[in-house]
């Protein structure tokens, strides 16, 4: 998340008020405070360096290493092999699914939150609610749904015992791919929340009031201006939830433990594994593939943000 | 998150392991004996000047080693008072990969492993990392379970049982009992069959219960199938707290796991089917890097002294020299009578048969169960 988030508005800060607005930006600074405010970046960029990018690029230069450290291609060959494949589009499907549930789940909170107080006691509530359970994943998040919706777990043992209500009469499926749909979306509509919140407090009242002195309905403000105005940072946020899914391991480590049916689960069972040798380097392809991914996704969500950063100046 | 989170760990791991491996010199020599080439007793110049090196050493580091495996708790215990040397017992759920790979990122810190417990398959692709030694009863160890220079030697083996909650779920008397309703929900392996070593054997038992051979598991990762289809099988690795929790009711893993766990939990108990049994034994090696090499090598021979290897019959496992106990009557027959012998027709797989079904596994598993 820090990765899809971070650079996109810096880049956007500087390009834009450059761009289009020339004549309001603000006068050069002189080339020696221009350098002191680049050196004051050198701890970000140190950190950066060691915890980041080298890591990375050692991860994904092992992808193209055999065993005995010979150069070959074997292992990124290996990614179109049919079961990496499937892994990899069991992941698209379950950051798609989430991703979407996540947005549109997300968008109808933040929709019901305008008719709140700005600052207000209840948007606050709802915006630190959001701020911390967009964060509350991993191996705490899949314990919390072991111990209520579990096999063993409270509601479960509620619903069977009391209702005569068996969710798992047709097998055991929180342990499976679709099992990580209600997890992934506790955390992806929280996210959502406040990726999307700001750009629909953006919306301008003047623009409303503008369209209902024109004639305009209520409908054909939110058809024809709201929505167009919102499309890119609701597109945004969609693909930055996509982002996030994507990339999470530790829920899923922690809930599934058969078959690696997303690719991070498939990192771990390639550097681990005691059955199935020599396949450490696999990773490292497997990681090349996911970069790959995330590279498009991150260059599609700056290109988003930068259209909606103009409505939002 | 995980490549970004992993790759940090890895820079972390590489980082310190500059720094340290700069500052730490691993002298371990007693004496005038280099204890990190010494390949038996006698190069120490007896048992006794073995015990004073490792004591001049004072700690061992051993990896992978949970307490309730195989009765490793008590093996450990019982060297620390023995010896009065401390045992660091690092990541005991681990798998045999990982006790490889931590060597690697450790080497040359003294939190290395001294020791390893490692599975087949990985034990004859990490050759490179073993030091050879032979401990003083060698000879006690049948040939078909050492490798001729001291490198590994097999350790203990249980065969492959079913656990299960009698207090919920009938007796299995067959693999086909388990496709029942009676056992909806409950069975579950031991770890990822293409991860894990006790899984992989549970397919191998599966395999040779449905009229397979070693040569090819399909008939095994068949059945897992249909056991799956009849929403019988759990997807959740089976440890003391699932079988605990009542999570997984049915277990497929080694007799010595499952009796550890009756011991344990009201209730559970433990069954072979009839018919093949398949065993798997363990093996233990010496690490070319041991930070304490003289305390590894004490270990070696405290673990193939009749002390330690009964400790394993009372955890619920076959030691290597059972045999040879036996004959010299130094065996704890009460332990033994309580455990039972290994009789049947025995299965194990050769390294061969093994590495091709992993391929076979990696290929047909995940597709099989989800």
């Amino acid at each position: 998340m820090s990765l899809a988030t971070a650079p996109a508005p810096e880049q956007d800060g500087v390009e834009h008020s450059a761009r289009h607005h020339p004549r309001v930006a603000p006068a050069k600074p002189s080339n020696r405070r221009r350098r002191l405010a680049y050196a004051g970046l050198t701890p970000f960029a140190a950190y950066v360096l060691i915890f980041l990018a080298l890591p990375t690029i050692l991860a994904v230069v092992t992808g193209f290493f055999s065993d005995d450290g010979t150069l070959t291609f074997d292992n990124v060959t290996g990614l179109f092999t049919p079961t990496i494949l499937t892994t990899f589009g069991g992941s698209f499907w379950l950051s798609g699914v989430t991703a979407v549930i996540g947005a549109v789940v997300g968008a109808l909170i933040c929709y019901a939150m305008l008719g709140t107080k700005v600052g207000g006691l209840l948007r606050t509530i709802i915006e630190s609610a959001a701020s911390v359970l967009a964060q509350f994943g991993g191996v705490m998040l899949a314990f919390a749904f072991i111990a209520t919706i579990g096999v063993q777990g409270l509601v479960t043992v509620i619903l069977r015992d009391t209702f005569g209500i068996d969710i798992f009469a047709d097998g055991v499926w929180l342990y499976q791919v679709p099992g990580l749909i209600l997890p992934y979306v506790y955390f992806q509509v929280p996210l959502m929340v406040i990726t999307f919140l700001p750009a629909l407090t953006a919306l301008r009242p003047q623009w409303a009031e503008a369209s209902a002195t024109l004639g305009g309905t209520r409908f054909a403000y939110w058809r024809h201006i709201a929505a167009p105005v919102l499309a890119p940072a609701f597109l945004g946020s969609l693909l930055l939830l996509f982002a996030n899914a994507f990339s999470s391991f530790a829920t899923a480590a922690a809930l599934i433990s058969q078959g690696s049916q997303i690719v991070p689960l498939q990192i771990r069972s390639a550097l681990v594994s005691e059955t199935v040798l020599g396949r450490e380097n696999m990773a490292g392809a497997l990681a090349l593939g996911m970069i790959v991914v995330m590279v498009v996704v991150m260059w599609a969500y700056s290109v988003l943000q930068s259209r909606t950063s103009r409505w939002q100046q | 998150m995980f490549t970004k989170r992993t790759l940090a760990a890895v820079a972390l791991v590489a980082a310190s392991a500059i720094t340290l491996s700069a500052c730490s010199t691993p002298e371990a020599t007693a004496g005038d004996v280099d204890a990190s080439v010494a390949t038996s007793v006698e190069d120490f110049g007896g048992m006794d000047a073995l015990i004073a090196a490792a004591q001049a050493e004072g700690e061992l580091n051993v990896i992978a080693l949970p307490d309730n495996w195989a009765n490793y708790g008590e093996i450990k215990a019982l060297f620390e008072e023995k010896y009065d040397i401390i045992v660091n017992s690092a990541d005991p759920d681990i798998s045999s990969a990982e006790e490889i790979a931590a060597a690697d990122n450790l080497k040359g810190q003294d939190t290395a492993p001294d020791v390893f417990d490692l599975g087949t398959a990985v034990a004859l692709d990490s050759l490179d990392y073993f030091a050879p030694y032979m401990v003083a009863n060698w000879d006690e160890i049948p040939e078909g379970n050492k490798e001729a220079t001291g490198l590994w030697v097999n350790d203990y083996t249980g065969s492959m049982s079913i656990g299960y909650d009698s207090n919920s779920v009938p007796e299995p008397t067959s693999l086909d009992d388990l496709l029942k309703s009676e056992y909806r929900g409950a069975v579950a392996l031991n770890g990822d069959p293409t991860q894990a070593g006790a899984a992989f054997a549970a397919l191998g038992l599966a395999t040779v219960h449905s009229g397979g051979t070693l040569d090819d598991f399909t008939p095994g990762i068949e059945f897992f199938s249909e056991l799956n289809k009849a929403g019988n099988f759990i997807p959740v690795n089976v440890t003391g707290a699932t079988i605990a929790a009542g999570e997984t009711k049915v277990a497929f893993d080694w007799s010595y796991n499952n009796l550890a766990a009756a011991a344990t939990v009201d209730g559970w108990k433990v069954t072979t089917l009839s018919g093949p049994v398949y065993t798997s034994f363990y093996n233990q090696a010496v690490s070319k890097d041991a930070p304490h090499p003289a305390a590894a090598r004490l270990w070696q021979e405290f673990l193939y002294s009749p002390e330690a290897q009964n400790l394993f019959i009372v955890g619920g496992a076959y030691p290597v020299t059972i045999q040879a106990m036996q004959d010299a009557g130094t065996v704890d027959t009460d332990a033994l009578d309580a455990l039972g012998a290994l009789e049947g027709e025995l299965v194990t797989p050769t390294p061969e048969q093994a590495e091709k079904n992993a391929t076979i596994l990696a290929e047909k598993w995940a597709a099989a169960i989800g």
